[in-house]
């Protein structure tokens, strides 16, 4: 069910969200609306998705005491929720789970997505297959080179893969064509988006899916210590992983703390909150990394799933609230983040999760030790071991 | 807006020498131009538009610069102006200012791809204060509530979107466009329903005629048939779609 801090009756988050999509989709978005009002009022609907969920995906996800990484780092406990537990490795499945379901009620059998990482597009062939579904997944060229096994896997799982040459054949070219199939397919075609950003109700959707990830750590943490956590941690591409921990802590006193892409740490960049201005993009009002001019501007990171100019709507309502905040974390320190926890933890995360233990690590040594940070570890780097056994032979 | 119809609108993109080939459209038969302003993420368009867009941008092309192509288009013809851009384009320029400069330009009319009715009140006040004709769109899956809003907020003339997809040249319209144009015609009242994306040949033209609508705007061919046989086979294309007008 639908809880609090809902959108407005057109889709905004304060200034933000809404939609700005040609009049083409528009009446896929009203249907769209009307299923997930009804699947989430549905007791069915949520049974099933709870059955997958334990079954399918894995879930409850554990809760990690990172004891090891604590001491290492001198301050504050770090806790890990394990989200790189999950089937397929990251916390993508949980939406891609759901908007089956929600596809599966709209009666369309065809699912378009955009990937970055790979993650959401293994994740959507993963439920597609499992649905009996066809996929066709959009990939910037760049992403299907820096994370080849899962473009191997989506293969593997009868997923039809199209690259995406445009721009820097990147995240945001990938969605831009994922959306122009969908204009065109509309009406046979659910387009399953992979993160917490485009027209309404997408990102009230994914936030609904995604919110599982706060949910179990914020019981789990109750359980376990005793208590809330001082600060709560998640990276932030679009925002899914993010908005799916942060939900449940709203309205706690927690510190809501959204890691971004800090890039080269200088122009190179795709700290979206941190660094852009209010425009539009793939169908919603948000922060954007966009010249004077409005437009987009190319960004950068180590990691595909951070490499976009783009951000969740309700993110920026977050920051102009001033109830989250968002910081950047470069390549460098997401790698040295991504080290430490493979050898004082016996975990390799992805390089998207990096980037929120190395602001973890930070807020946790600028604590004492009775303070508990937690950081959603949004997925595992089996995907990223490749890229970065290259990167760093070739120093 | 000073819509002559049946209407045959030619989209061109902005860009260095584009005054020549409006004129020469207009010589050919074309009632209107439509000047594309390039936007890096041009959700609405094809390969076409989107590849005719990328090059004006690395050619320099900008906003300011594009309304200062479209006065000197201005100029040269003296037919309705009609600029088509993204709603990020016009929100950075300043949506007051953008509808300002735009009518000092010569503008006639606005059309923005990605700003639906419920989201263009900005829009209207602004379009409405400088006196130009905002215009909305309608397509084959719009509700009747989403057509009669369309139809009803739009001035100049409502387009109808005649294939599903991004613009591009088709063989073959949306099997629904006759009723649609029924649908949208009832809807408009004395406003011009123009349609758009996907005409490319002649019978296109009088399909949409047959089917009562006021005309046609076509964009990717245009440029299609420039790129493959310069401004000579690009005159030729326009004047054998506005032989199909009469
Ligand atoms: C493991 C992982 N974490 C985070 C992200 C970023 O997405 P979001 O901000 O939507 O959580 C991705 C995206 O590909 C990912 O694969």
């Amino acid at each position: 069910m639908i809880g609090t801090h809902q959108p407005d009756s057109l889709g905004r988050f304060g200034a933000f969200g809404g939609r700005f999509v040609p009049e083409t989709v528009m009446a896929a978005l009203d249907e769209l609306q009307a299923a997930v009002n009804e699947a989430l009022a549905d007791p069915a609907f949520h049974a099933e998705r709870d059955a997958l969920a334990r079954d399918f995906i894995g879930r409850p996800t554990p809760l990690y005491y990172a004891e090891r990484l604590s001491e290492a780092v001198g301050g504050a406990q770090i806790w890990l929720k394990r989200e790189d537990l999950n089937h397929t490795g990251a916390h993508k499945i949980n939406n891609a789970v759901g908007q089956a379901l929600i596809a599966r009620r709209l009666g369309k059998r065809r699912i378009v997505a955009e990937t970055g990482a790979g993650q959401h597009g293994v994740a959507a062939a993963t439920v597609c297959a499992r649905f009996g579904l066809d996929a066709v997944v959009y990939m910037g060229l760049e992403d299907t080179r820096r994370q080849r096994p899962n473009v191997v896997r989506m293969h593997m799982l009868g997923a039809e893969l199209v690259p995406v040459t445009a721009g820097a054949g990147t995240l945001k070219d990938a969605m831009n064509e994922a959306i122009r199939d969908w204009i065109a397919s509309v009406e046979t075609t659910h387009y399953m988006i992979g993160s917490a950003a485009g027209p309404h109700p997408y990102p009230l959707l994914v936030r609904e899916l995604q919110a599982v990830i706060g949910d179990e750590a914020r019981a789990q943490l109750l359980d376990r210590a005793g208590r809330l956590p001082d600060a709560v941690l998640a990276c932030v591409g679009g925002g899914s992983n993010a908005i799916g921990m942060f939900h449940a802590f709203r309205d706690d006193d927690v510190r809501l703390i959204g890691v971004e892409a800090g890039g080269d740490g200088a122009q190179l960049h795709a700290a979206t909150l941190g660094g852009g201005r209010v425009s539009i993009l793939h169908g919603s009002r948000s922060y954007v990394l966009a010249d004077g001019e409005g437009q987009v501007l190319e960004t950068h990171s180590i990691s595909a799933g951070l490499d976009y100019p783009g951000v969740g709507p309700e993110h920026a309502h977050l920051k102009e609230t001033g109830r989250a905040e968002y910081v950047p974390e470069t390549d460098e320190a997401a790698l040295v983040a991504f080290h430490r926890l493979c050898r004082l933890e016996g975990i390799i995360p992805a390089l998207e999760s990096a980037h929120a233990l190395a602001r973890a690590e930070r807020v946790a040594a600028s604590l004492p030790p009775a303070a508990i940070v937690l950081v959603c570890l949004s997925g595992r780097g089996d995907k990223d071991v490749d890229a970065i056994a290259d990167r760093e032979a070739v120093r | 807006m000073r819509l002559v119809t049946p209407a045959l609108v030619v989209y061109l993109m902005a860009d260095d020498g584009v005054a020549d080939l409006a004129a020469a459209a207009v010589e050919a038969g074309a009632t209107a131009i439509e000047l594309g302003i390039p936007y890096s993420d041009p959700l609405a368009d094809g390969p076409t538009i989107q590849r005719a867009g990328q090059r004006a941008l690395d050619a320099g092309m900008t906003p300011s610069r594009a309304l200062a192509v479209l006065a000197e288009i201005d100029r040269r013809v003296d037919v309705p102006l009609i600029p088509m851009t993204y709603g990020a384009i016009v929100e950075a320029y300043g949506v007051e200012r953008f509808c300002a400069d735009a009518a000092a330009a010569g503008a006639e009319g606005l059309i923005v791809a990605d700003i639906p009715p419920e989201e263009s009140a900005p829009l209207r006040d602004a379009a409405g204060g400088a006196g130009i004709d905002l215009i909305h769109l309608v397509a084959p899956t719009s509700r009747e509530e989403r057509l009669r809003a369309a139809a009803g907020l739009s001035r100049g003339f409502v387009y109808l979107v005649a294939s599903m997809g991004t613009t591009g040249a088709r063989e073959r319209l949306d099997d629904r466009l006759a009723g649609l144009i029924g649908r949208t015609k009832a809807a408009a009242g004395a406003t011009p329903v123009i349609a758009g994306f996907g005409i490319s040949r002649p019978e296109h033209v009088r399909a949409v005629l047959a089917a009562g609508g006021d005309g046609v705007i076509v964009a990717s061919a245009a440029i299609d048939a420039l790129d493959e046989g310069g401004a000579e086979g690009f005159a030729t294309f326009v004047r054998s779609l506005a032989g199909a007008l009469a």
